[in-house]
């Protein structure tokens, strides 16, 4: 099929001003994406890693949850980037989850009043930092020791 | 040019009557999803121990195999259905496209199929030492 590059183009993230409203739709794909490569592969590797037994269950801990006292300076570096990996995925759960039950309701035909849309859309954002920091706080207390 | 009325023109080039079925299979494995994620958010909560020998005997229980299975196939199905619109919506190229949706494929099958396979090894022949 011949391009012509000339064809216009549908407006896109660039040149709209940035609200509740649309921010959400982008998270909402930006999130979904984060669950499907990073959440799932994580999900997959502690499977197969408690299927393994418990030298892979060690060899999972090492390089995701804590490499110890004695861990190698690459496993403390694979430590802080699944931390950060794990506070983007618990990010990005809440946020799908939260802006997908906003979708299950947009599509009954609900919630597109302005007002209304704007109110949801920010609520959706903010339940999902509350539920981010939530996790983030019973994960550092119970697991890392930190609080 | 065409003999036939506009109407006929078009007739039988219709969706062919899936045209809602991405859409509504999107919303069933969206509402799939809310039902199996807070079982196993549930589930992450009230596990005693995250040793090893305790998580392989929880993950051979039947009540939990199961719906583990359940969402491991379901989440990719979502999320073959989510990605196929981000790369529909994102990629222009025709040859980068197909390229994109054969990889998507090949990924969502390949990590559900290694997913299950792994907890049902564990369910049916119980737990290593």
């Amino acid at each position: 099929m011949a391009k012509n590059p000339n064809r216009p183009l549908s407006p896109h993230l660039q040149v709209y001003r940035w609200s509740p409203q649309m921010a959400i739709s982008i998270f909402h794909r930006a999130t979904g994406f984060v669950l499907a490569t990073a959440g799932m592969m994580t999900l997959l590797w502690w499977l197969s890693a408690i299927g393994g037994g418990a030298e892979s269950y060690a060899t999972f801990q090492t390089y995701v949850v804590s490499a110890g006292a004695d861990g190698t300076g690459f496993q403390v570096a694979s430590n802080w980037f699944f931390r950060l990996v794990a506070l983007a995925v618990t990010f990005s759960f809440f946020q799908h989850l939260a802006s997908g039950l906003r979708h299950l309701v947009l599509d009954i035909g609900a919630g597109y009043e302005l007002k209304s849309n704007r109110l949801w859309a920010s609520v959706a954002f903010i339940a999902a930092i509350f539920a981010t920091a939530l996790v983030a706080l019973i994960v550092a207390s119970r697991f890392l020791g930190v609080l | 040019m065409d003999s036939r009325t506009n109407i006929g023109c078009v007739r039988g080039l219709g969706s062919a009557k899936h045209g809602g079925e991405h859409w509504l299979k999107q919303r069933l494995t969206a509402i799939g999803n809310i039902l199996l994620t807070t079982w196993f958010a549930a589930s992450l909560l009230l596990i005693p121990s995250f040793d090893q020998a305790a998580l392989a005997q929880w993950l051979a229980q039947p009540l939990v195999a199961v719906p583990m299975i359940l969402m491991i196939a379901n989440i990719f199905a979502h999320a073959r259905l989510g990605l196929q619109v981000l790369i529909e919506d994102y990629v222009h190229d025709d040859g980068l496209k197909f390229a994109a949706m054969t990889l998507l494929n090949f990924y969502v099958i390949a990590s559900a199929v290694f997913g299950i396979f792994v907890v049902a090894k564990l369910a049916f022949t119980g737990a290593p030492a």
